[in-house]
């Protein structure tokens, strides 16, 4: 592959919208929806069965790059930012799994970006996790996800059927919990009140929010 | 799984019979050589465990995770604003590099935009931090490969970048300089002038490395033919940077996106290679090097006037939605999947950097070669252990 090969010109939404019709032709059903931000980027929802079909689709288009995959945990967090006095009685917060862009049925998700580089732009593929907490590998397709894999399931304790090997990346074996579900409280802030709750700025009142737009200077941010 | 080449192929089954062989009438075995992680030829704390046969590695694994800290986890707890504190420390040696693509993110979901200045002042930092980074990664090769000398010349050179970058910025390892909307502040006085300079200078170090390691006969023979990596299992395992320009590919994120930087706005020459071993590496990065200085010279002749911070509320909100955008970091791809719902801070960002799947190429890459070549592929495949384990 050369310079030559190069198209001039940035890819246009035409190019992405040929993805989506071309993932609907080899995947059916299984393509369950597409979202499109003008001149930037596109997101595309799978179901669970067809998140290996969709990875060998993208692959046969001309996405041979793989990014990344991981996953989402759409439940907020029961505990919030840590940052509340724990003097004071708190409201339960709320815990409705509110899914993002393209929508999503389960607390669960896994998404993946591949990327064309000959064409010079990138989709991401978005599935939803079944309670059963099983997803279909990636690794036939790309020999890169293998890595990713083995991190999500040690953070989100999704298992990839077809993994040869999904020990623990970061975490001693023998760590328990899944460190990047929302439901997993971050000690460090559990353990010791947050500092800035007594050491705080006073914060712009809401009437000065709203006109505005105070530019940030760095004289104000000190002064502050 | 079965993507391996036809030397790496016959390298194992060699390695199989020798064992198979020897065992019977030498009583010899195979062994299992653990490096690291604390071993000066791991640029931190990579552990590697390889199974050898002789001098050959029949397989080799790369054990990371000796320095997790969670940084996803803790961008949950943390306002837009004070995540860039965190993510300065992903890649330490180009921390500006870092925190571009995160507050690029943030912009696209606010639909801000830096004003030209700040995008052109941006654009400098991000290339003073890859000339810093991979200038290092220059001089560390030479040691890799038992020469001393590179290394003092990279870190007498490289300070004047650093100093630089602090005199911009306040800091000379974590700048902290980027904000949602522009930049902290305008250069200082006489900044320019200097840099002008120094970009000179810089230029010189690369020809000077150039005759030193390049020319080097010994490194050459270190290099050359090692390692080598093809284009599709480049991409397939998410090589990026220099390691997938060095097999070929001709893609960089600086050229190949429109994002709201100052790339567009100069001339400069994305270097491939078509060999795909280590020295092919190396060479980009140090033709990349060179590019930067040239890419910085021509910033500062068309750095325009005006303001360095657009109009962001005091309080920054980031509405719902998700983002991606990456950059072409001194590393490779590094880009941020910011999901927000509305919120002070971030719902979730998952971090995307170079050096993790740069890295897991290692047990395909070090399947037959000889031990001393761990070392060499390992320095040309340049990781930094933050940027594995954020």
């Amino acid at each position: 592959m050369d310079a030559a090969d190069a198209p001039a010109a940035l890819p246009g939404d035409a190019l992405r919208e040929g993805v989506v019709e071309r993932l609907r032709a080899d995947l059916g059903a299984g393509l369950i929806d597409s979202h499109l931000v003008p001149q930037t980027d596109l997101w595309v929802r799978v179901s669970t069965e067809a998140w290996a079909d969709a990875a060998a689709s993208l692959k046969a288009q001309g996405f041979d790059y793989f990014c990344f995959l991981s996953a989402l945990d759409w439940m907020p967090s029961p505990y919030g930012k840590g940052e509340d006095d724990p003097t004071v009685e708190k409201e339960p917060l709320s815990t409705e799994v509110v899914p993002g862009v393209t929508g999503g049925d389960t607390r669960f998700q896994v998404f993946a970006r591949v990327t064309d580089v000959r064409r010079h732009f990138g989709v991401t593929v978005k599935a939803d996790v079944p309670d059963t907490l099983e997803m279909p590998s990636w690794i036939p397709s790309f020999a890169g996800a293998n890595w990713h894999e083995r991190e999500t399931h040690e953070m989100f304790g999704i298992t990839f059927a077809g993994h040869p090997d999904l020990r623990n990346l970061y975490l001693p074996g023998e760590f328990e919990g899944y460190p990047l579900r929302k439901d997993f409280p971050l000690l460090s802030r559990m353990i010791k009140p947050w500092p800035g709750i007594v050491d705080v700025e006073p914060m712009p009142d809401a009437a000065e929010e709203e006109d505005g737009t105070a530019e940030a200077t760095p004289e104000e941010g000190g002064a502050a | 799984m079965t993507m391996l080449s036809e030397r790496q192929q016959l390298s194992y089954i060699a390695a199989q019979a020798a064992d198979a062989r020897l065992n019977v009438e030498l009583e010899t075995e195979g062994m299992t050589l653990n490096i690291g992680p604390q071993h000066p030829a791991t640029h931190g704390t990579l552990r590697i465990i390889a199974r050898l046969d002789g001098e050959q590695v029949v397989w080799a694994e790369p054990v990371p995770g000796y320095m997790h800290r969670g940084y996803e986890k803790l961008t949950e707890v943390r306002t837009f604003p004070q995540v860039t504190t965190l993510i300065n420390r992903i890649d330490w040696l180009g921390s500006f590099a870092n925190e571009v693509p995160f507050i690029l993110a943030a912009e696209q979901l606010m639909e801000v935009e830096a004003p030209p200045r700040a995008q052109y002042i941006r654009t400098i930092l991000f290339e003073l931090s890859r000339i810093a980074n991979v200038g290092l990664f220059l001089g560390d090769l030479g040691v890799q490969m038992g020469a001393v000398t590179p290394v003092f010349l990279a870190f007498r050179d490289r300070e004047h970048v650093l100093n630089l970058i602090e005199g911009a910025t306040g800091g000379r390892f974590h700048p902290n300089f980027d904000r949602i909307g522009g930049l902290k502040d305008d250069l200082p006085a006489g900044w320019v002038a200097e840099t002008r300079q120094v970009m000179k200078r810089m230029r010189m170090f690369c020809d000077e490395l150039e005759d030193l390691l390049f020319g080097n006969e010994i490194f050459q023979s270190r290099t050359r033919n090692v390692g080598v990596i093809p284009a599709d299992v480049a991409k397939s395992y998410g090589l990026s940077g220099a390691n997938l320009r060095a097999s070929g590919v001709d893609w960089d994120l600086r050229r190949d996106q429109a994002l709201p930087m100052a790339w567009d706005k100069v001339d400069f020459k994305v270097w491939t290679h078509p060999d795909g071993d280590s020295w092919a590496r190396c060479w980009v990065r140090l033709q990349e090097t060179r590019e930067s200085t040239k890419i910085v010279d021509q910033l500062l002749d068309g750095l325009p006037a005006g303001p360095v911070m657009a109009k962001v509320p005091r309080i920054i909100k980031v509405p719902a939605g998700e983002a991606w955008v990456s950059t072409e970091n001194p590393l490779g791809e590094m880009g941020y999947y910011v999901v927000s719902k509305g919120d002070l801070g971030p719902f979730r960002v998952k971090i995307r950097s170079a050096s993790f799947n740069n890295i897991s190429i290692a047990s395909w890459v070090l399947k037959g070669v000889y031990v001393p070549d761990i070392i060499t592929i390992l320095a040309s495949l340049y990781f930094i252990l933050g940027d594995i384990d954020r």
